[in-house]
């Protein structure tokens, strides 16, 4: 099952490769990662999406918060949460593709934030899903490149 | 004051109480050698850096504190990662300084320049690289916390050379404050009742003791345990000597190279006190038949051990010495509408159990076949048991010496087997020893050794004399890799391929080589008053036995197999 995980870190050099190198040295997959800076001086929150059965997602809890530097660890897949990755597409938009392609962009509410003769580039938020749908859709006009963030997520506040 | 980094360091290393740092000097490390006469600290200089690291391990499994290491960059920093990974697996506070090339060449490849932090992040609890001189004594602070506290482990201080020759303002800081970590000590007291409710109500318990209780110093309480509860005990290899060996309710050693008392004990209880272990592959063999009736309490500071193997019933995440004295208290007051016949009297409430495991115990004690020609290894160690009274620290190597060593000598206290357990480090032992002893100056310590182990770090040979340490080395010496050999015995057809040790060195001559004493034992009659007279004598000393060279040991569990499927002679 897919989790996410949002943990947070000291913002210190090498941070990143003990959580990246926990995954890769116990046999561990990182579907997606993404860190910046919080507001809290001198802490970072890393979301981390991973595959696992419920007992290698404990391992991996377990083990991240093991690290010296790990403040928190929170499994957002257990409790309501808000997940949003950014992307951004490079399409094809030649002659009559163009107006279709438009079309879409509005229907997925994205940003076309590029334009030439014969590409578009769009801009685009939402979940996993929403953008996997996307890029459904617009394979067929031809999606010459893609940059993805990554998933962040953050706990919903009305939570039972 | 201004002091410079490298004054910082061994100024701190004083306020830390650190009596001595194995070491081994080197370009990047040469300002902290240059102040090191200026400080009461005793340097013991090894031959290799792998000795100097063992050397550090040893001293800190032996007296409980944290053992320190100095070694330069590159490749004296890469030659101690077999040391450090060994104290990682094994829990074992280490602080291992390593000097840097200077800050601005560091990703230059310069001459001797290795990412060490790097290298060694997944076997270390923690690492530093130093890059400003300001932060050293903060860094020493937690670097020391960090080795000795919670799970201990190896901490490591990478130190460039600009900074040990950079100055400032020296204040060493009194607290820590680290919000990321914070240990847990104490256990939840709602598990613990639920524990002592257990405990109560077994009918075939077991205590599976592991390393945790010798580390937090928790023997005397377990003991109290098992006695009052009547609880047969077994222990990993990391745990031997927390309880004696004398006790009836001693099984011996569990696991692929345990006692039949032991494996089938574990596999038929109703309920296992497993504390501060983890369920070692080695341990459990195959998983899915371990203890497959009982009801599992695991005890471990380390929340990551727990079900990180075996399903566990009853999780409690505490120091091992702070829940036995919490379980010593739970048991201690009467569970509420308990009825009478949950509190017997302790003595004698297992009776049928431990008739049961008496039956096993006598049914296949450990053994061998004594011969009057040859010397069988389990002979020789049970001697030393025996001109010892089981009160000499024993360090080992790793293989049939190692197995022979957990078997056949009888502990009788914590710290007195020393043991590459968790990543069988062969060379350990010996350096292990050297440690030891600067430890523990007035014990006897013998390294129990194979022919082959011996040899990766016999340079250490210098360092023993050097110091005039009276460290004793009993080469069980079979002429091959014996363990491996048997393997090859047993699941490989018999295809000694590469395990054969013909060509080794008179280990007598080489003893006199470095001005250490030699012995060569080859008369089973000779054993003790040969083994005496070298106990004796006030300095290194090897005894090379020469041993029944197809001796196996055994039991034997098949790598994979269930723990009962044991392999008998």
């Amino acid at each position: 099952m897919r989790h996410i995980l949002s943990i947070l870190v000291e913002n210190e050099p090498g941070v990143l490769s003990r959580v990246a190198g926990l995954f890769s040295g116990r046999g561990y997959n990182i579907e997606t990662l993404n860190v910046a800076p919080t507001l809290a001086d001198g802490l970072s929150m890393m979301t981390i999406t991973t595959e696992g059965d419920e007992a290698i997602i404990e391992q991996i809890v377990k083990q991240l918060r093991k690290l010296v530097t790990t403040v928190k660890v929170v499994d957002l897949t257990d409790v309501k949460s808000v997940e949003r990755e950014m992307m951004l597409l490079r399409v094809d938009a030649e002659g009559a593709k163009r107006a279709e392609v438009l079309r879409i962009v509005d229907i997925f509410r994205c940003k076309v934030v590029d334009v030439s003769l014969d590409e578009l580039i769009l801009e685009v938020t939402g979940t996993q899903d929403k953008l996997g749908a996307l890029i459904n859709l617009l394979q067929r006009y031809g999606i010459k490149e893609i940059a993805r963030t990554g998933a962040v997520a953050m706990r919903r506040g009305m939570q039972e | 004051m201004e002091l410079t980094g490298a004054q910082i360091l061994l100024e701190s290393l004083r306020r830390e109480d650190v009596e001595v740092v194995f070491g081994f000097p080197g370009g990047a490390v040469i300002d902290i050698y240059d102040q090191l006469p200026n400080y009461p600290l005793k340097h013991v200089l090894a031959r290799h850096e792998q000795g100097a690291i063992h050397a550090a391990d040893g001293y800190a499994r032996a007296s409980g504190r944290v053992g320190v290491c100095l070694v330069t960059s590159g490749p004296g920093a890469t030659n101690a990662v077999t040391g450090i990974a060994t104290a990682y697996m094994d829990s074992v506070p280490v602080v291992i300084v390593t000097g840097q090339v200077p800050t601005p060449l560091i990703g230059n490849d310069a001459f001797q320049e290795v990412d060490i932090v790097g290298i060694t992040r997944p076997c270390t609890k923690h690492n530093y690289l130093v890059k400003d001189v300001r932060d050293l004594a903060r860094v020493i602070k937690e670097a020391f916390y960090l080795a000795a506290t919670g799970r201990p482990g190896p901490v490591l201080i990478d130190l460039p050379k600009d900074v040990q020759q950079a100055k400032c303002e020296y204040k060493y800081p009194k607290t820590i404050k680290m919000r990321s970590y914070n240990p847990t000590y104490a256990p939840n007291l709602k598990q613990v009742a639920r524990v002592a409710d257990v405990v109560r109500k077994a009918k075939k318990p077991i205590i599976y003791a592991g390393g945790g209780v010798i580390a937090s110093g928790a023997s005397e309480d377990l003991i109290w345990l098992a006695r009052t509860y009547d609880i047969p005990v077994t222990a990993t290899l990391m745990a031997l000597g927390c309880f004696p060996a004398d006790d009836p309710l001693w099984l011996g050693m569990l696991g692929m190279h345990g006692t039949y008392a032991a494996n089938l004990a574990i596999s038929h209880a109703d309920l296992i006190l497993a504390i501060g272990s983890r369920f070692d592959d080695r341990v459990t063999g195959k998983l899915s038949e371990f203890a497959k009736n009982a009801k599992i309490v695991h005890i471990d500071i380390d929340p990551t051990s727990i079900q990180k193997n075996v399903a566990v019933h009853i999780p409690v995440v505490a120091d091992c010495k702070s829940f036995l004295a919490a379980l010593r208290q739970s048991l201690a007051a009467a569970p509420a509408g308990a009825a009478a016949e949950d509190t017997p009297p302790a003595a004698g409430r297992h009776a049928s159990w431990l008739e049961r495991i008496d039956a096993w115990k006598a049914e296949k004690p450990l053994t061998y076949a004594a011969d009057s020609k040859v010397i069988k290894p389990q002979h020789v160690i049970e001697v030393i048991s025996r001109l010892t009274k089981g009160q000499a620290v024993i360090t080992t190597e790793v293989g049939q010496n190692q197995m022979w060593a957990a078997q056949f000598y009888q502990f009788t206290r914590p710290r007195s087997f020393i043991s590459s357990g968790g990543l069988g480090t062969m060379g350990f032992g010996f350096p292990a020893a050297i440690g030891a002893q600067m430890a523990c100056p007035d014990r006897l310590v013998i390294d129990v050794a194979g022919d082959g182990s011996i040899q990766m770090c016999i340079q250490e040979l210098a360092t023993a004399v050097c110091y005039d340490l009276p460290v004793k080395i009993v080469i069980l010496n079979n002429g091959y890799l014996g363990m491996v050999r048997q393997w090859q015995e047993l699941f490989y057809a018999k295809n000694y391929c590469a395990t054969c040790l013909d060509v080794a060195p008179d280990f007598v001559k080489l003893a006199e080589a470095y001005g250490a004493a030699g012995y060569r034992l080859t008369d089973p009659s000779q054993v003790e008053s040969v083994l005496a007279e070298a106990f004796a004598l006030p300095k290194t000393v090897i005894v090379d036995v020469v041993i029944d060279r197809e001796e196996n040991v055994a039991p034997m569990v098949p790598a994979g197999k269930s723990i009962t499927e044991m392999i008998l002679v």
